[in-house]
């Protein structure tokens, strides 16, 4: 079992879109603005009953009759109302926080580095230059229906076969992603907003898992 | 975009006052040299506003020592101490990038009348 010594900040949220604002030397910042107000606490994970220390979030609005059995129970022992989203975050400092505890964004550091993870856009079904980008074969030079090929994907009877992993075309996106060390612009702890300088993954509206950096700059 | 409204709000400036292209403005632009900050003028006409909301932006250009100098600011940028109207342009595009291909009298703009 492994043990966690980092100790995790973290805060579900909803990509709401990008926009541009002014930093105090007048540059213009591309920013990404993350509604991740209202996080709630319901459930404390410890050592000795869980194996490992964790604390489990709650976010979003929901009809409480479509919560589903499982998760309904979740919030009735915790005793909040209902939300749509529950995420752990593994941290080693859990017994800190209390069940029922509402968490905003005032947890981060205006100015530190933040981790996003979301799930990227879908694409479909992608051809190999998109996907994993190949350079297809050349425009001119005689070239006949064949500038968007992937070219050999493999050799002859030896092995006879395509080796499993070959990137070719197929179903690209919707995978989740972490974009690493965006700087935190500023909050609007009022709204629940975190104005990140940068892009995140996924479409607007897309649930979005914002925690402090793990990696340094 | 109008989710972001309320983020978007405290970038917008009131003070900008009604222009298009084809008018001559001063933009007074705000300079900062280490701890002194100037205010310089650059005048000239307006070939395009693109963009709306936050993200407007206007480029103006003038002919400055026989080369053509074009700058394009955001509109609502802090950089931009205010934008003075000098005098409003008769055109009949939106885009005047046809001005980047003519020089002298013919890269001049007729003044608009009002009471025509």
């Amino acid at each position: 079992m492994s043990t966690v010594n980092r100790t995790v900040k973290g805060l579900l949220g909803k990509k709401l879109g990008m926009t541009q604002v002014w930093d105090e030397n007048n540059k213009m910042i591309p920013v990404t603005v993350v509604e991740a107000g209202s996080n709630v606490v319901t459930q404390i994970k410890n050592l000795e009953t869980d194996g490992y220390t964790a604390v489990q979030v709650a976010y979003g609005a929901i009809e409480p009759r479509k919560v589903n059995k499982p998760d309904a129970g979740q919030f009735v022992k915790a005793s909040v109302a209902p939300r749509r989203y529950l995420a752990e975050i593994r941290t080693s400092d859990a017994d800190s926080y209390s069940v029922g505890q509402e968490i905003g964004v005032e947890v981060f550091e205006v100015g530190s580095m933040l981790d996003v993870v979301g799930t990227s856009k879908g694409k479909g079904f992608a051809g190999h230059m998109k996907r994993h980008g190949f350079h297809g074969v050349g425009a001119s030079h005689g070239q006949h229906r064949n500038h968007r090929k992937p070219g050999s994907i493999g050799a002859t009877s030896t092995p006879g076969r395509v080796f499993k992993g070959t990137r070719m075309a197929g179903r690209m996106g919707t995978d989740r992603v972490t974009t690493l060390n965006l700087k935190l612009h500023s909050v609007d702890a009022e709204k629940g907003l975190l104005l990140i300088k940068g892009a995140i993954p996924g479409p607007k509206g897309q649930l979005v898992f914002v925690r402090n950096a793990v990696k340094g700059a | 975009m109008h989710i972001l409204d309320s983020v978007d709000k405290a970038s917008l400036k009131t003070d900008i006052p009604e222009f298009r292209s084809g008018d001559t403005v001063k933009v007074h632009v705000n300079i900062i040299e280490g701890s002194r900050s100037r205010i310089q003028v650059f005048q000239g006409i307006v070939i395009r506003r693109s963009g709306e909301g936050v993200r407007e932006s206007f480029t103006v250009r003038k002919v400055s020592f026989q080369v053509g100098v074009e700058r394009t600011f955001p509109i609502h940028s802090p950089v931009i101490d205010k934008i003075e109207l000098v005098s409003r342009g008769q055109v009949r595009r939106a885009k005047l990038y046809f001005l980047r291909d003519l020089r002298g009298k013919k890269a001049k703009i007729r003044e608009k009348r009002d009471n025509v």
